[in-house]
């Protein structure tokens, strides 16, 4: 049972990755002008540039055979050229991925350790401390990662000067002071989300009939929180947090671009900018992908914590 | 008590609005739901007029005024070009405020037409549509929206239709739920035996029953909206200077918070928050489970 429905989940994610890239390579068509105008950007390239983009993209054959033939050249990890730094998509790629990766593990650390903490001490504790992190919760959930990223700047690279304002380190150590303010700037508004959600999940599990009688039984507080509280609350927790870190990979643009730090989505960014079409297409597909791998994951451990869902019924 | 859910998990239980005036359900939301229906009230009013009662000109720079700070009628200061900050913050609501605005009915329209769609016929359109749905959501927002500027080039209007399609599964997926619902009640086999077309039971019966709804997912959308079209113009792939928009501000007077003057950029930046905190409690305050 289990087996048939990773398997049908795999098909999906092959299914959707397979259209996505689709519409990726479509979008030249898309474009105003004609796809040897997109792929330049509207500039004027010498004649012989011409003749080697319309080679590359096989611009002479029909539709569906130059797609094969990017597909097949992006299967082989050959992503095109860029056009204005004239060198090869996968390279450059390659070389900022880390950087990217890096923010997006460094926010989802934050998340998980204060978003969940946060959320079970104050679904545990109602009173002061609860209502404090409801308010915080409430402000900080719709701070969007750009408006916080000035603010942190100035707070605690300008004012404080605790961190330095702009650009990657160069060791671990600087790495990660580097990438300490933009990290909070991309966490925090998810974390503000999925500490509500870990909250109100923990506060429906303690009042269930099951744990009650567990406490009348007089089942020691750290079991029955483990066995009993977070054990049932895993599972919509897991689920949030899932859906908010898959969605920081796309957000990390925004925050690589406030920061100045030399990662994949300011590359997209200045791409789109100057019209690289290829880098554009390239990044977009390798974002697309992580974000639907990312998706898949959390809905594997979603089934791996509630069996109801490989059985066929949802849960409620 | 409800949270602030995040667009994928945007769920709305049973509504009661029989018998109460929208005025007497706003008096029900206490002090934090009417604060925050007027921050919004502002902020409309902002978007409808400010543009004309700006009271310097948003546009005209002079760079001798650069990063001044507030002086009598200009309360605000002056940005990096020596703009007066306050008529660029009230120019630039329109902009800030209208483009959510036109991405949220977009994608509830093709939402509520998808979900309507599927939710009638079911069978084969409502798994072409599901599936559909379902490989839409490979897009992250943001990530559509550039690749949308990448294409046919930067501006709100790419920006804002490219979100719009980014957010349609969302609102398909929980309307599609809520239509299937309200499809398999019996009033609406008993409309069918009475020989009622198709279009009138949806149009006069489903659609206004799932009023509540559709307008609980509209109030949340909006606060995404906003902040997704202000981090694209924030971009600069969305709005272009030197026209005022919110996230244009930040983005010009990024420089000015390490320089030592971040009013300018702090400003919008704080007007965008206080609009999407009052969508969000409005909102929660509006339509919690019950």
């Amino acid at each position: 049972m289990q087996l048939r429905f990773f398997v049908r989940r795999l098909v999906m994610l092959v299914a959707s990755l397979l259209i996505a890239s689709f519409v990726i390579f479509g979008s030249l068509y898309l474009a105003p002008g004609n796809p040897l105008a997109a792929l330049s950007g509207g500039r004027s390239l010498p004649p012989s540039s011409l003749h080697t983009l319309e080679a590359r993209y096989h611009l002479d054959k029909p539709f569906f055979e130059q797609y094969w033939y990017w597909l097949s050249n992006v299967a082989h990890g050959n992503l095109g050229l860029s056009i204005t730094l004239r060198e090869n998509v996968s390279t450059l790629i390659a070389s900022r991925i880390w950087t990217t990766a890096g923010l997006v593990l460094y926010a989802s650390v934050i998340i998980v350790v204060v978003g969940i903490g946060l959320g079970i001490v104050s679904g545990l504790r109602p009173g002061a401390l609860d209502t404090t992190a409801l308010v915080v919760t409430a402000i900080s959930a719709a701070i969007p990662a750009f408006v916080a990223a000035i603010v942190l700047i100035l707070v605690f690279a300008v004012k404080l000067g605790w961190f330095p304002t702009l650009g990657n380190g160069n060791d671990l150590v600087s790495n990660i002071r580097h990438f300490t303010l933009p990290a909070v700037a991309l966490a925090i508004s998810s974390l503000a989300i999925v500490a509500r959600v870990t909250r109100a999940s923990v506060r429906a599990e303690s009042g269930r009939d099951h744990v009650q009688t567990a406490i009348s039984r007089g089942i020691p507080t750290r079991a029955l929180l483990r066995r009993h509280v977070l054990r049932n609350a895993a599972i919509p927790i897991t689920t949030i947090t899932g859906i908010t870190i898959a969605s920081l990979i796309a957000v990390s643009a925004v925050v690589e671009t406030a920061f100045s730090l030399n990662g994949l989505g300011a590359y997209l960014v200045q791409a789109a900018q100057s019209k690289d079409i290829a880098v554009v297409q390239g990044i977009s597909l390798v974002l697309v992908a992580a974000f639907v791998v990312v998706n898949l994951l959390v809905d594997v451990a979603y089934a791996l914590l509630d069996p109801r869902v490989t059985l066929g019924t949802r849960a409620q | 008590m409800t949270t602030i859910v995040p667009l994928e998990a945007v769920e709305v239980g049973e509504v009661s609005t029989r018998g109460r005036s929208p005025w007497q359900r706003l008096r029900e939301t206490g002090v934090v739901g009417m604060g925050s229906a007027a921050v919004l009230l502002v902020a409309i009013i902002a978007a409808l007029i400010g543009p004309y009662v700006t009271p310097s000109d948003p546009n005209l720079p002079n760079i001798s005024l650069s990063f001044v700070g507030p002086s009598a009628g200009h309360p605000l200061g002056y940005d990096y070009q020596g703009r007066d900050v306050l008529s660029r913050l009230l120019a630039g609501a329109q902009s800030a405020m209208l483009g959510p605005l036109v991405v949220v009915a977009l994608s509830i329209a093709a939402g509520v037409l998808l979900a309507l769609v599927a939710a009638w016929r079911r069978g084969a359109a409502d798994s072409v549509i599901s599936s559909g749905l379902d490989i839409l959501f490979a897009f992250p927002a943001i990530l559509l929206a550039v690749l949308a500027t990448a294409v046919f080039g930067a501006g709100l209007t790419a920006a804002a239709l490219a979100l719009a399609v980014a957010y349609t599964p969302y609102v398909a997926r929980v309307l599609r739920g809520a239509a299937l619902r309200e499809r398999s009640r019996p009033y609406v086999a008993a409309l069918e035996v009475q020989g009622a077309s198709a279009m009138s039971i949806c149009w006069r019966h489903l659609l206004p029953n799932l009023g509540a709804l559709i307008v609980a997912q509209a109030t949340i959308l909006f606060g995404y909206a906003m902040v997704d079209l202000a981090a694209i113009s924030f971009l600069g792939l969305g709005v272009q200077p030197p026209t005022a928009n919110w996230g244009v501000m930040i983005e010009e007077n990024q420089v000015g918070i390490v320089q030592g003057y971040p009013l300018p950029a702090l400003s919008a930046g704080i007007a965008i928050v206080l609009v999407v905190i009052a969508v969000n409690l409005l909102g929660e305050r509006l339509f919690e489970r019950q």
